[in-house]
């Protein structure tokens, strides 16, 4: 975005923006984020989120640790990620201009609500000088608004006090960028009409501050420009937006669905899985069980024992819990039950930086059991497509009889994008085969010759009365063995089944050449920074291709094809190169990793400047 | 005991599928004797154990509850209880240490039809899996749990369990246990179990009567059973649950009756403020009417508490059940709340909830 100086009021068109709202964690930041969203998405622009909040509720109003940020952005064509640094940065305090300045780059806009910049705040924010006076805010084009004055001003009359007004003032803020973004205010009266319905005089005081924020805009002669940006040519079809929690918990209400069998979700609070919980609690007419456990081993339990009695049993958290839920998981491979694990993972060991993001649990789902226990992985990569593989992953641990974990992340979970509604008449089905009883005593793992999968024999049924359990069985009969040629075999089977699947999965997709100098391969989250990246190299005239793995246990069929046919082959990803492992390990590729462990997704600048460093080292 | 197990063993007040309703399909329900509940499996505890007799008592009361066979389910943890679903013809599921109560919680919210056995053991269900015993009590989840309390380790062969007597040496303690002892029914009763009872794996048939009872409550059952290992923890219970001083050392509770135990029959239990004493019938002026009564479904669990910590040598060790309360069981309430969600606004249609919010359509 570029600012003029024009003395009239002129209409520029722009093709993208990326706006960021930062302020305290009680400021509503996300909230304001949110509904610029909604706008913009209803509007017809292709969209992307970046919420950035504390893990603190109220941190200390004003301090460092509580700025809260959100980062959206919208586009007149199609994007893949919230943008690398924001045109417009909005900091409703010294702090939030603290924390987020370093994002904005030479040019850009920045509004600040300059009520909030006192001598108190700026030193909660360590700023021994006043940025807005000591020239330090210079490259940026700035724009201080007393928005607190105004926005008090506005609610004269209304019943509230001076702090109750004061907490309306992130609607001041998002009437301006209404205006200056010619977005129609509707949508959010008709929300807030409906969220305060119970409460007109909060209704009243949030639509005030709306409005008098958009007739600020409108009348001041601070703006000079206001911007269009266009609706995206998206692909027909009806759409809303959606973030990656909601599309992963819709995705298992269909799963159940399609499947035919009734969905149990046992969990235990965690950020940032939690929202599935609140979400899936709200599907009781469906017939959907949600079970708050007393920990995590409980919630998994209590899921095994669901799918031991025929539902759909599920569990979901986040790294900290997963390494709870490993014994547990560990007994879903050994049983061979259906059962799907969700890790929306976050950033850091151990407690680490729980709303931050980062891809670090790969190698821990993948190997963190005792003994060789081979379970299959998927990974969505786009908000959006957190609905399809939470269908995937049903549909593999139904079809092999198998505990599947599914990988999202924080930037998946609460980023959103415009989501096409598919039809449920186009959705796959899922087949499920109820194992029936013979003549002879029943065999529990008698498997099936092309799946490897055993039968799912559901309690209820008569003449499949059977004992499992966690200890190794024999082969067929199921009974405890500890023969060490049958645990030989049995260990076998479990590997071949997982293995098996890679022949029931979609190839690996490549985006671009089918050959060339470098491919960029990468999975879950990243999707969207390395496609932007691989589009603005291949625009520039690069050999470059992009694939992104959806199934990491095991990998598509054509993988090792695919990986051969590039020159060099670049692995980015949020931790410390967890897919290169298993690459180099699987194929004895010289693949090279790229990694920026920060708790935020990529930048597409940083991809690409990578890949251009290799593209130039030339071949290996 | 066991001929008057059934007085007010259905204490529950919300209608459950606990009998299903006697069809000609059903008839072979009828048949079934303790034999139908043994499976082809050997049985592998060391000889003299006593989960053999709690083996043996579990397969024989089994027909009695009117379930068929593929309609109850056995789930255990981790050490020698955890062997005895293998054992019963009936589904089973061997889980590992310390959770079967967590798998029997799934299992029952998503198939109330069932009914489910928790079997473990006192390391099993109070070291390791204690927040799960504590919270399925808590939820009233439907299920029955025995508890074999021999107060040791016995599957790694001879450690402090978390019932050893404080200063017990054992193999992991060589100078004495510094733990002070869990006593299993004072837990069960602060969680909130709506039936809690115990019995000894020789007292065959009190352990039938008790299990029994167990079967027929709607809730969370809690059955300490005292188990004898031979092998690591010889005569652990011996002291009051051997026939030559078992009358004069423990005291058979029942419902309505006054605590009156030995082998005369003339010691009591009568509460001293809020302290329970032994007293003699008729001496110092006692009489029958001077003890406590057992009410095994008072509302308060003070009485069921005080008993809870009677114990040798100081009290006669009550067996029996302490507390039998009712209340909605865990997996009622959640169809409850699927059935009222469905009342409210219809069966959820998958099209609909695709397309909730705000949307909008590109031509």
């Amino acid at each position: 975005m570029t600012t003029t100086r024009e003395p009239e009021l002129s209409i520029q068109e722009l093709e993208r923006v990326t706006i960021r709202f930062a302020g305290d964690s009680g400021d509503g930041m996300q909230l304001t984020g949110s509904q610029f969203t909604r706008t913009a998405a209803v509007f017809g622009n292709d969209i992307s989120t970046l919420p950035d909040f504390p893990a603190e509720i109220r941190a200390p109003a004003g301090s460092l640790p509580g700025v809260s940020g959100f980062q959206i952005s919208f586009s007149s064509t199609d994007i893949h990620t919230p943008g690398d640094q924001p045109d417009v940065l909005v900091a409703m305090n010294p702090a939030a201009l603290k924390t987020n300045i370093v994002d904005l780059p030479p040019g850009g806009a920045l509004i600040v609500n300059s009520d909030a910049f006192t001598q108190a705040n700026l030193n909660k924010a360590a700023y021994a000088t006043n940025p807005l006076t000591d020239g330090s805010l210079k490259a940026f084009t700035t724009f201080e608004i007393p928005i607190s004055t105004l926005n008090e001003r506005s609610l004269d009359g209304l019943d509230m006090t001076s702090k109750q007004k004061d907490l309306t003032k992130n609607f001041f803020a998002l009437g301006i960028m209404f205006w200056l973004y010619e977005r129609s205010m509707e949508p959010t009266i008709e929300w807030i009409d409906q969220k305060f319905a119970a409460r007109p005089v909060i209704a009243e005081a949030n639509k005030r501050a709306l409005k008098a924020g958009y007739a600020f805009g409108e009348t001041t002669e601070l703006f000079h420009t206001h911007y269009r940006v266009k609706p995206a040519h998206l692909a027909p079809g009806t759409y809303r937006n959606i973030t990656g929690n909601e599309a992963t918990a819709l995705g298992f209400l269909a799963a159940s669905k399609l499947a035919d069998r009734p969905l149990f979700y046992g969990s235990y609070p965690i950020t940032p899985a939690s929202d599935i919980l609140h979400q899936l609690s709200g599907y009781k007419a469906f017939g959907v069980k949600t079970f708050q456990a007393e920990d995590e081993i409980a919630a998994i339990g209590a899921a095994i024992g669901a799918s031991y009695g025929g539902a759909l049993g599920l569990t979901a958290s986040s790294g900290p819990g997963i390494a709870l839920k490993t014994e547990a998981m560990g007994l879903a491979v050994m049983v061979e039950l259906p059962l799907v694990i969700v890790d929306v993972q976050r950033a850091g060991p151990s407690t680490g930086m729980p709303t931050k993001n980062e891809q670090a649990d790969l190698l821990q789902v993948m190997f963190g059991r005792n003994s060789d226990s081979p379970l299959p992985i998927v990974a969505p990569a786009t908000p959006g497509e957190c609905f399809d593989m939470a269908i995937e992953a049903w549909r593999i641990a139904l079809h092999y009889m198998t505990p599947v974990v599914y990988l999202s992340d924080a930037f998946l979970a609460t980023g959103s994008e415009p989501w096409r509604i598919p039809a449920v008449s186009d959705l796959p089905q899922i087949g499920v085969r109820d194992a029936v009883a013979g003549d002879g005593p029943f065999q529990p793992y008698l498997r099936d010759p092309d799946t490897l999968a055993r039968p799912w024999a559901v309690p209820g049924t008569a003449g499949l009365e059977h004992r499992i359990g966690g200890l190794e069985k024999a082969d067929v009969t199921g009974n405890v063995s500890y023969d060490p040629d049958n645990h030989h075999r049995m260990q076998l089977l479990r590997q071949a089944k997982v293995a098996g699947i890679a022949r029931d999965i979609a190839p690996l997709e490549v985006f671009g050449p089918e050959r060339g100098e470098l491919l960029i391969l990468g999975w879950g989250s990243t999707y969207g920074a390395i496609r932007s990246a691989v589009e603005r190299l291949q625009a520039d005239g690069r050999s470059v291709a992009h694939a992104q793995l959806r199934h990491l246990n095991p990998f598509p069929a054509n993988t090792e094809a695919v990986l051969r046919s590039y020159e060099r082959v670049l692995i980015p990803e949020v931790n410390l190169g967890q897919l290169l492992l298993l690459i180099r390990a699987r194929y004895l590729i010289d693949a090279v990793g790229y990694d920026r462990v920060r708790g935020k997704p990529f930048r597409i600048a940083e991809i690409v400047d990578e890949a251009e460093r290799l593209l130039e080292e030339g071949g290996a | 005991m066991t001929a008057d197990v059934n007085g007010h063993g259905d204490t529950s007040t919300t209608p459950q599928a606990a009998q299903p309703a006697l069809s000609p399909e059903n008839e072979r329900v009828l048949q079934l004797t303790r034999k139908d509940f043994v499976s082809d499996q050997e049985v592998r505890w060391c000889p003299g154990c006593g989960d053999y007799s709690i083996l043996a008592q579990t397969q024989k009361v089994m027909p009695d509850f009117g379930y068929p066979r593929e309609n109850i389910v056995f789930i255990s943890g981790i050490g020698c209880s955890g062997r005895l679903p293998y054992y019963m013809n009936t589904f089973g599921f061997h889980s590992i240490h310390g959770r079967a109560p967590t798998l029997a919680t799934g299992l029952k919210a998503a198939r109330p039809d069932l009914m489910v056995w928790v079997i473990t053991g006192d390391g099993d269900a109070l070291s390791i899996g204690g927040n799960h015993v504590l919270h399925s009590m808590r939820r009233n989840v439907d299920f029955n749990l025995v508890m074999f309390n021999n107060r040791i380790y016995g599957l790694t062969k001879g450690q402090a369990s978390p019932t050893s007597e404080f200063g017990k040496r054992t193999k992991s303690t060589p100078m004495g246990s510094v733990d002070t002892p869990i006593m299993p029914l004072t837990i069960a009763l602060a969680a909130e179990a709506s039936l809690v009872a115990r019995s000894v794996d020789t007292h065959t048939e009190h352990l039938q009567g008790t299990l029994e009872r167990a079967g027929r409550h709607h809730g969370s059952a809690f059955v300490e059973v005292l188990q004898n290992c031979n092998i690591f923890n010889d005569g652990a219970w011996r002291d009051f649950t051997d026939r030559e001083v078992r009358e004069d050392r423990m005291l058979i509770l029942e419902h309505g009756a006054p605590m009156i135990f030995g082998k005369d029959r003339d010691k009591g239990i009568r509460l001293n403020g809020l302290h329970p004493e032994v007293v003699t019938i008729g001496q110092d002026g006692v009489t029958e009417s001077d003890l406590l009564v057992h009410d095994e479904t008072a509302e308060d669990p003070y009485l069921a508490l005080v008993l809870s910590r009677m114990f040798w040598p100081e009290f006669p060790v009550p067996v029996g059940v302490l507390r039998a309360t009712s209340r909605p069981t865990h997996d009622r309430l959640i169809e409850d709340q699927l059935a009222a969600a469905v009342a409210r606004s219809g069966q959820g249609d998958l099209e609909s909830v695709l397309r909730g919010g705000e949307t909008w359509t590109v031509e």
